[in-house]
């Protein structure tokens, strides 16, 4: 665990994996629950590190991480969430090329991986699912295109995105989805949230 | 038409080039990917409720340079402050700073702001627009919040606290609003007499700056660019190169500046992402984002660094 100073009130807590960042956002979120670091305003996980924004003493905050023994974890959430996919993208051709499969393979190979969302950001609902390991790590497209629909489901790195909204994007797009990712009127707003365990069904045929 | 009994509103006669409704923001949300946006002058923001009779947090009107001109529909204690503007009351001059009575029928003009960018326009009782969640803020990122106003635009007031509401401490049950004391000198006076210097810390991503490092944040000024905006000011100036390669995305707070491919810096203001992918190599401490809320394209800034105020050993 390294960390970093963000100005005077926010640590970056630099880890050196995506399990790790799941086991150490959980353990804050618990000991949170707990009443530990009341003045914390945000806590945003990414891929490799926890950024802690409202901190009163750095210091303070970085020897009880540092003080805790955080194992990996199994699962996290406990939420299991299915997505319905039908995977029709204009971009089904390049990401079967990268993974070395025939087009019509890659549906049932995107909804039989294991997924979880690793951190949202980009827009309000933005899921980074992560799940694309062991070769099917995904580069993003050269050019990105300047409007992508909402409901787009999309790969990039080792992340499966979904756009909540139309907005530019430079993944490469696999599907669409019905699913309502973001409604600011709806409690809780974000249809997926950190942690959260992923299932794509192939509705593509039907 | 008058409002029906006990509706209390303004009319918006001129909504000028960009003016948003502004309250202390989301905070708490960013996991979501929900910026934090609210009024990016805090001290301006706060002044104006207290002198309007609100608690600090209450959401006012934020306009960006060009001023706005507004209709009282009803009896109301309006105030303004942050940028230095002339204020006209049905075309006479009007106090900036102090309270002012507006009657039935009057009109309120800020004009164009002459140093800083955003005035602040409280009235009594507070704008009562939809909240999103918790925030009346206009988020111009992400698109949450109410629409930047346009003329002809009816805007509901709430109701008129009791004496007293507006006191300190009296935070109106919103988190994230910490109340200042009236500052001498607002926001809007900084740099207008040569660069503002803008106090920073490094990190968390320093490491990242080729030689000199952090000296070449010493090198100033930079000019704030016309495409600065709510999300961050974009700063052109000596080029700061980074080294090569490529960082994951990682959490932003309000301040962070990051090193651009391009040798620019961008300072984040309060509707930045939530995330990002550039390292961040310094942050200005949050006293001076006031001063960078009301810096003018054209404008130029400078950085100091502040004792790292942390050190992991």
């Amino acid at each position: 665990m390294r960390f970093r100073p963000a100005g005077p009130s926010a640590l970056l807590v630099e880890v050196d994996s995506l399990a790790q960042v799941r086991a150490l956002h959980a353990r804050i979120e618990q000991e949170r629950a707990r009443g530990w670091a009341a003045g914390l305003v945000d806590v945003i996980p990414a891929a490799r590190t926890v950024l802690l924004d409202g901190v009163a003493d750095q210091s303070a905050l970085a020897e009880d991480l540092r003080s805790w023994s955080v194992a990996p974890l199994a699962t996290w959430s406990g939420r299991v969430v299915e997505i319905a996919c039908h995977y029709d993208g204009p971009d089904l051709a390049d990401v079967a090329a990268q993974w070395g499969v025939p087009p019509e393979r890659v549906p049932a190979i995107h909804a039989g991986l294991d997924h979880e969302v690793a951190f949202c950001g980009f827009a309000p609902g933005f899921p980074y699912i992560a799940g694309l390991g062991g070769g099917h790590e995904t580069a993003r497209r050269d050019r990105p295109r300047s409007s992508v629909p909402a409901g787009s489901v999309a790969l990039g790195d080792e992340y499966t995105g979904i756009y909540p909204r139309t907005s530019p994007g430079g993944w490469q797009i696999i599907g669409r989805t019905d699913a309502v990712m973001w409604d600011a009127g709806r409690d809780p707003a974000a249809l997926l949230e950190p942690g959260d365990q992923v299932r794509f069904i192939d509705v593509t045929a039907r | 038409m008058m409002p029906a009994s006990g509706e209390r509103e303004v009319r918006v006669r001129r909504a000028g080039a960009l003016t948003t409704i502004q309250d202390c923001g989301r905070p708490g949300y960013a996991h979501l990917g929900v910026p934090r946006s609210g009024a990016l002058d805090a001290p301006a923001h706060h002044l104006a409720n207290r002198l309007a009779g609100n608690p600090p947090g209450a959401a006012v009107l934020e306009t960006t340079l060009t001023g706005v001109t507004v209709i009282a529909e009803c009896a109301v204690t309006a105030a303004v402050t942050g940028a230095r503007a002339v204020v006209r009351v049905d075309g006479e001059p009007g106090p900036s700073g102090e309270a002012i009575e507006l009657g039935p029928g009057q009109v309120l003009e800020v004009r164009a702001a002459r140093s800083g960018v955003r005035s602040y326009l409280a009235f009594s009782g507070g704008l009562d627009a939809a909240r999103v969640l918790g925030s009346a803020s206009a988020d111009l990122l992400s698109g949450l919040g109410p629409a930047r106003l346009a003329d002809g635009d009816v805007l509901r007031l709430g109701p008129e606290s009791r004496p007293g509401a507006g006191a300190p401490g009296a935070l109106n049950g919103q988190p994230g609003c910490a109340l200042g004391e009236r500052p001498a000198a607002t926001a809007a006076d900084v740099g207008a007499g040569g660069p503002a210097e803008l106090l920073i810390y490094p990190g968390p991503r320093h490491d990242w700056l080729a030689s000199p490092g952090l000296a070449a944040l010493q090198n100033g000024p930079w000019t704030v660019a016309p495409e600065s905006n709510r999300v961050g000011l974009r700063l052109a100036g000596p080029a700061v190169q980074r080294r090569r390669g490529e960082l994951a995305s990682e959490g932003l707070v309000a301040g962070a500046i990051q090193a651009l491919p391009d040798g620019n810096l961008v300072l984040f203001l309060a509707d930045h992402p939530t995330t990002g992918g550039y390292p961040v190599i310094a942050v200005v401490d949050p006293s001076c984002l006031p001063a960078c809320a009301q810096a003018r394209p054209g404008s130029r800034v400078t950085f100091r660094l502040a004792q790292d105020p942390f050190r992991a050993g």
